[in-house]
Parts: structure tokens; sequence; C-alpha cells
């Protein structure tokens, strides 16, 4: 069911994700850095916000006055402060929305990720009650709306013993008690709002908060541009003896007043109730179906801690040893966390191929597709395998679907994680002669689908991370190509030419293992 | 020159995301009220009479109550609903019969109500029952009013200054 909803949005971020492709490059890409320009959005707040409130007048009588004054005389300085708040607000929602939809979309909420997303439904409500407070302040009549029609819709509910509407029922009724809470509730709520965002990322390691300076440079100027061709104006003081009339209206954060001015408060507020358990449970709408969490196999590990590093959600820490081994530390994975994606498994040097049969047993490996089925696929794959240039591409299941490769002379592995392969693997497809080219593929590059696979994986093979692909892989051997879900076409005209490239290599000589090679293998197996 | 056109298509993008953002901040428009028409606002919270009048109790009544709540008079919490009527230029707006809140019913009874009406001069008459009785209203206001387009006007009441409040 929820796939119905799931594959479309999918579909739609992907062909965007590869559109905005076209001019951005991967690291650059909006949509690949929702979450940390709203970050960047937030500080833009933050840092105009305090400006213009050394200018804010804070009686509700004076509030107009004083936002007028920075909007008009000092128009170049607190008048832009204004615009560059409001605008860098309306951004925040825009990009929460997005990052929102898409970690639905990915099915990156559910499972030991609901953490992320449940910390992330409070700070959705927080920053539309911040914007709607915000609005509050101008005490213009746009605010006079909000104020009327927020109040109105809170009467509903029978909490209050005199309607709070009433407060602007007309002119001397008004009093700056309210207008004092919507100026502490403006500042307070941003800051719980930032404590619970620094929670939400708790199960995410290295978050990438800040977005890319070529990124951010480009959303800054904009938002200075914006802000000096169309700078952020009030609507005219309020007036509680008129009606507000027509207003020009907040999209991003008001869409909904009009209902809630005109519809029924019991629809209004069930619809609400609905929507928040709903948004709520939906990590577990249907939950996800269990996947063996990674294992350590304690006589395998040297404590060496790769996988630590390379776990993309905090799941392994290293802790004193445990049994003895004369090692300092010890993996341990924390099984709340991990997603069983198997980077750890890509990260580990005792996961090779080249040890014997019989003892291939990782020091960290995931319970439901070890490294010994791996190399069982790939030997089942490979053989026989027969014809000229043929290549073994080692994808994901995240990235381009591999059934129905048109290439004759092209199989597949699809794995958790392109960082599940252990860098030894493509050494050994090719040593062994398993065939004659290595492709590995997965998601769109900066976009993986658990965070840090292809960066990992780049890494590895450029020789920069551990454990690094062996200096006798002949490299015009392997290709790597981050097509991504949407990148069909990139994947298959790729394949075109690498089959081109490897039929006018000259024919390789038989494989041949110096015994010190043997050796060190034998040594990093033995731990 | 691919990267000089790479730039003008980020451009062109981000020029693309500041006009939808800096267009949907404040439009389209939204007709929050019907252009030209004016509006009255009715709206107070007021305790209404109790079910039943206090009355004394007996010295017998009292001896039974324990001796930290002994009092001379016993008070019915419930309180009556008010009864509420609206009449402009003679057509009835509103007629009803208000609850009190609380869950003993011993709350006041609130009313939050509002009414376009064309601009111009208008008869409104207020009238409200509060007391036990069950027929005939205990305050009446009739006022002529002149209302402007855009006009909001507000009728409260207040039993402390003598009943309904037009301002
Ligand atoms: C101002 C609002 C928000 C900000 C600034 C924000 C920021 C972030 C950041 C920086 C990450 C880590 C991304 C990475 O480095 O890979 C993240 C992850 C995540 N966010 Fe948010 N977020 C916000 C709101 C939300 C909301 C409203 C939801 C959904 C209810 C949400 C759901 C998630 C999830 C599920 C992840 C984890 C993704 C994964 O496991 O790979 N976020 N967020
Ligand atoms: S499988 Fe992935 S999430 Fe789990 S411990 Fe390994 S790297 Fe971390
Ligand atoms: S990468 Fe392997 S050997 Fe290193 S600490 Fe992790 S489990 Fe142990």
């Amino acid at each position: 069911m929820m796939d119905f909803i799931r594959t479309p949005l999918r579909f739609v971020f992907d062909r965007a994700e590869r559109g905005l492709a076209l001019v951005f490059p991967p690291e650059w890409n909006p949509l690949l850095n929702l979450g940390a320009l709203g970050f960047f959005f937030y500080w833009i707040i933050t840092a105009s916000g305090i400006y213009v409130y050394a200018f804010f007048d804070t009686g509700v009588t004076q509030a107009y006055d004083s936002i007028e004054y920075m909007t008009r005389d000092q128009w170049y300085a607190a008048g832009v402060m204004r615009s560059l708040h409001r605008y860098a607000s309306d951004g925040l929602i825009v990009v929460m929305l997005l990052h929102f939809i898409r970690e639905f979309a990915l099915d990156r909420y559910r499972g030991v990720r609901w953490f992320s997303w449940i910390t992330g439904v409070p700070v959705l409500i927080m920053v539309y009650v911040a914007g709607i407070t915000g609005y509050w302040l101008v005490w213009d009549r746009l605010a006079q709306y909000v104020a009327i029609v927020t109040t109105e819709w809170l009467d509903h509910l029978p909490i209050f013993g005199e309607p709070i509407a009433r407060n602007f029922l007309s002119p001397d009724a008004l009093e700056s008690r309210f207008f004092s809470l919507m100026v502490f509730m403006h500042i307070a709520i941003p800051l719980i709002a930032l404590i619970l965002l620094w929670m939400h990322l708790q199960r995410v390691s290295k978050p990438r908060i800040n977005p890319p300076r070529g990124l951010a440079i480009g959303v800054m100027a904009s938002l200075l541009v914006l802000s000096l061709v169309h700078p952020a104006l009030s609507q005219g003081p309020a007036d509680l003896a008129k009606v507000p009339g027509s207003i020009g209206l907040d999209w991003f954060y008001l869409p909904l007043y009009p209902i809630l001015e005109n519809w029924p408060g019991p629809v209004t507020w069930s619809g609400a109730g609905v929507i928040l358990v709903l948004f709520c449970s939906i990590p577990w709408l249907p939950p996800m179906r269990k996947t063996q969490v990674a294992e350590v196999n304690l006589e395998n590990c040297n404590g060496c801690t790769r996988c630590a590093n390379d776990c993309p959600y905090n799941a392994i820490s290293m802790r004193v040893r445990s049994d003895g081994l004369p090692f300092e530390s010890e993996a341990v994975v924390d099984p709340s966390m991990c997603v069983s994606c198997g980077i750890c498994v890509g990260a580990c040097p005792t996961a090779t191929p080249f040890r014997r049969a019989s003892d291939l047993v990782a020091g960290i490996d995931l319970p439901d597709g070890t490294v010994a089925d791996l190399r069982q696929e790939v030997e089942k794959i490979c053989q026989p395998f027969k014809g000229k240039n043929r290549i073994l591409m080692f994808g994901c299941n995240h990235g381009v679907s591999m059934s129905g490769l048109k290439q004759d002379n092209v199989r597949t592995v699809s794995m958790r994680c392109i960082g599940q392969l252990p860098p030894s693997f493509i050494d050994y497809v090719l040593s062994k002669k398993l065939a004659d080219g290595v492709v590995l593929t997965g998601c769109s590059e900066n976009g993986c689908h658990a965070r840090f696979g292809t960066r990992w994986t780049d890494a590895r093979i450029a020789r920069e991370r551990d454990p690094q692909l062996r200096r006798r892989v002949p490299r015009e051997r392997l290709r790597v190509v981050w097509a991504g879900r949407a990148g069909r076409g990139k994947l298959d005209t790729l394949l075109r030419a690498f089959t081109d490239d490897l039929s006018a290599l000259p024919a390789e000589k038989p494989p041949v293992h110096k015994a010190s090679d043997r050796k060190k293998l034998m040594e990093l197996a033995d731990g | 020159m691919v990267r000089l056109l790479q730039f003008a298509g980020q451009g062109i993008i981000y020029a693309a995301a500041a006009c939808l953002i800096g267009y949907f901040a404040t439009a389209p428009v939204y007709k929050q009220f019907p252009e030209g028409k004016a509006q009255i606002k009715l709206s107070f919270a007021h305790g209404a009479n109790r079910t039943k009048a206090c009355r004394r109790l007996t010295s017998k009544e009292i001896a039974k109550l324990p001796p930290n709540e002994r009092r001379p008079n016993t008070c019915e919490r419930k309180r009556v609903n008010v009864q509420v009527q609206l009449d402009v230029d003679g057509t009835r707006l509103l007629d009803i019969s208000l609850k009190p809140i609380g869950l003993a019913g011993d709350g006041p009874a609130r009313i939050y109500r509002k009414f376009a009406v064309e601009p111009g001069t208008h008869m409104v008459i207020a009238r409200l029952r509060d007391s036990r009785s069950t027929e005939g209203f205990d305050y009446e206001t009739r006022r002529e009013i002149f209302l402007s387009a855009g006009q909001n006007m507000a009728i409260d009441f207040k039993a402390d200054a003598g009943g309904f409040i037009f301002r």
C-alpha cells in the first residue's frame, strides 16, 4: 500500500535529481543537501532575527511602527535583514518539506531509522508555530488575521473559560500580554527546535549540516537579490475596528488558515489529530521487515576500528577487549541503531575472499548475507562465464535495477549497498580471471541510500581510505559509475564503452600469486 | 564552456526558486471577507443564575455536615442556560440557548459569532435572559448603528456594565 505512494514519489525525486545534476556538480545538488540547507536557513534566520530584534519594539502598539522604520528608513540594512528573515523562513519550509517527503519516498524512515523520523515530526510542527508567531509580531492586517483565526481555532477546544479570540474583539479589548507571549514563543520555540534537531542527528554519523560552499553562496546570493528586489513589507497596521478583508497570505506557512477559518472546529481538530497520529505512526505502517543486524565475530576482529569509522549510523563502538586476544579493542554493534547496510563488512580487513573457503568468516558480517555467501555467489555467477570482454558488475538494491540488462557479456551481483563490497573482491575477480572487467555501480554520486556507501567505495579505490584497493589491480579493467535509479542510460553507455575498451586491451598474462602475497593475506586473515 | 553553461543553469534554478518564494510569500491574495460588507461580532462569556436559589440550611442539616464544612447556606452549582437573540432590521440573525461550560455546568456560557451585513444604517436589537424564568428577557438593548464597508463592530455583554456593550 505504502509502496503505491512511495514509488511515484521516488520516481519524481529521481528525475528531479538527475535534472539538477545537469547543472549542479554532485556535491552541490540541492536535492542531496536538503537537511544541510535546512540548517543553513536556520542560521540565516537566527542571525537576521537577532539583528531585527534590536530595532523591534515589543509593545503591541509600537511594534508596527518599529518595523515600518526598519523597512522604510533603514531599508538598506534592517530592511534587508527583515527580508532575509522572512525569505529564509520560507526557504526553510520548502527544504524541510522536501526533506520530509524525500526520506519517506526513499523508505528511510522505518526500522531503526524511526528515531530520526520521530524527532523530525515535532521539529516540523515547531517550525510552523515559529513562523505563525513571527507573522503575529508585525501587528499588521495579516497579523490581525493570523491572531483572529488562531485564537478562534484554539477556542474550539473547551479549555479556555473565556474565548481567547475575545482579545481581538475590538480595539479597546486589545491587551499586550498576549502579544508578549507571542514574542516569547517566537524566540523560545526555535530554540527548542534546535535542541530537537540535535537529537534528530544522534543516529547518523558525520551528519551533513553545512551545505558545500558553492551551494551556500548560491543560496545566500539569491536570498539577497530577492530581498533587495522584492523586500518584505507589512500590510497596513492592524485595526480591530475593521475586518482584515483581502490579505496577502504567506502560502508556505499559512496555507491551512483559510481551512481553519471556514471549516467546522470538530472537523479541523480531528483532521489535525489524524494527521499527527499518522505522522507519528508511519514508521510502523507497516513495520520494516526485520533484517539481521551486523554481528562481530571476535576471533576474527583485530580491533582496527575501520568498521566503526565507516558505519554511517553510529552503530559501532570500540570497547575494551573482552576475549583475552592481544588487541587493544573490539568492535561492538548496537542492534538498535544498525540498518544492516553492510558498509562495515566492506571496511573489515578480514573480509577478504582470498582466504581459504573453510575459514572465510569476517570480523564483522551480516548473518543473512555473509562475505562467504557473496564469494559463493560471485563464483556461481562466473562459472561458467565464457566469451570475450566478460564484465562482472557489482550493484546495489537501491541503484538502477540490474535485471533486463541487454549486454550478453555482463553478469551482475546485487548487494545491500555497494559499500558492502570489500575492495579485495575486485582483486579476486580479476586475478582469478573470473571476469575480464569489473564495474561497480550504485546510488547516484553523493546520494547513497546508506549515506556513505558510494563515498567510501570511491575513497577505498582511490587508496585514500582503508581498506585500499591493492596497487596491482589493473585500473583499466575497473569502472565505477554512480548511476542512481534513474541512470539506466548512463549505465548502458558505460557498459558499451567499457566493452570496447576491454577488447582493445592486450590479452592478460595468467595470474601470478607471489608467495609473499599469500603470506600477507594469511596473516591478515589470521587477524 | 560547459562550466559556464552549468553556472548559467544554476543561475536559472536559483532565480526560479527565488521567484517562487518571493511570489508565494504574499500572493495570491486571499479574500478573507466578502468585499463591500461589514461585520457584526457577538461575543461574551457570562455566568447565568443558578438553577435553584440559595437557601438557608436547617440546623439539623448543618449538624450533619463535617465540622470544617459547616455553613449557613447551600447553593446549587449548576447554572441555567443563557438565552440570546439578535435582530437586525427586524430579521432574527440569532436565537440560541447557550449551555454553561464546565463538567458540573457551573461555568459561564460562551458565545463568539460573526455576521456579515450590508454597510449602512441598521436597527439592532440584542436580548438576553439569564434568570430562571422561561420567557421574556432580562436584558434588551436597541441601537441604531451605522457601519461602513469593512467595518467590524463588536457586541459584548457585561452584566456589571448594565448589559450589552456596542463597540
Ligand atoms: C528543520 C528541519 C530539519 C532539518 C534541518 C533536518 C536535518 C537533517 C539532517 C542534516 C539529516 C542528516 C542527513 C545526512 O547527513 O545524511 C537528517 C536526516 C533525517 N531526517 Fe531530518 N531534518 C529536518 C526535519 C525533518 C523532518 C520533519 C523529518 C520527518 C518527519 C525528518 C526526517 C529525517 C530522517 C528520517 C533522517 C534520516 C535519514 C537516514 O536515516 O539516512 N527530518 N535530517
Ligand atoms: S550494517 Fe551498516 S549500520 Fe549496521 S553496523 Fe554495519 S555499517 Fe553500521
Ligand atoms: S573492521 Fe573488522 S577487524 Fe576492524 S574493528 Fe571492525 S570488525 Fe574488527
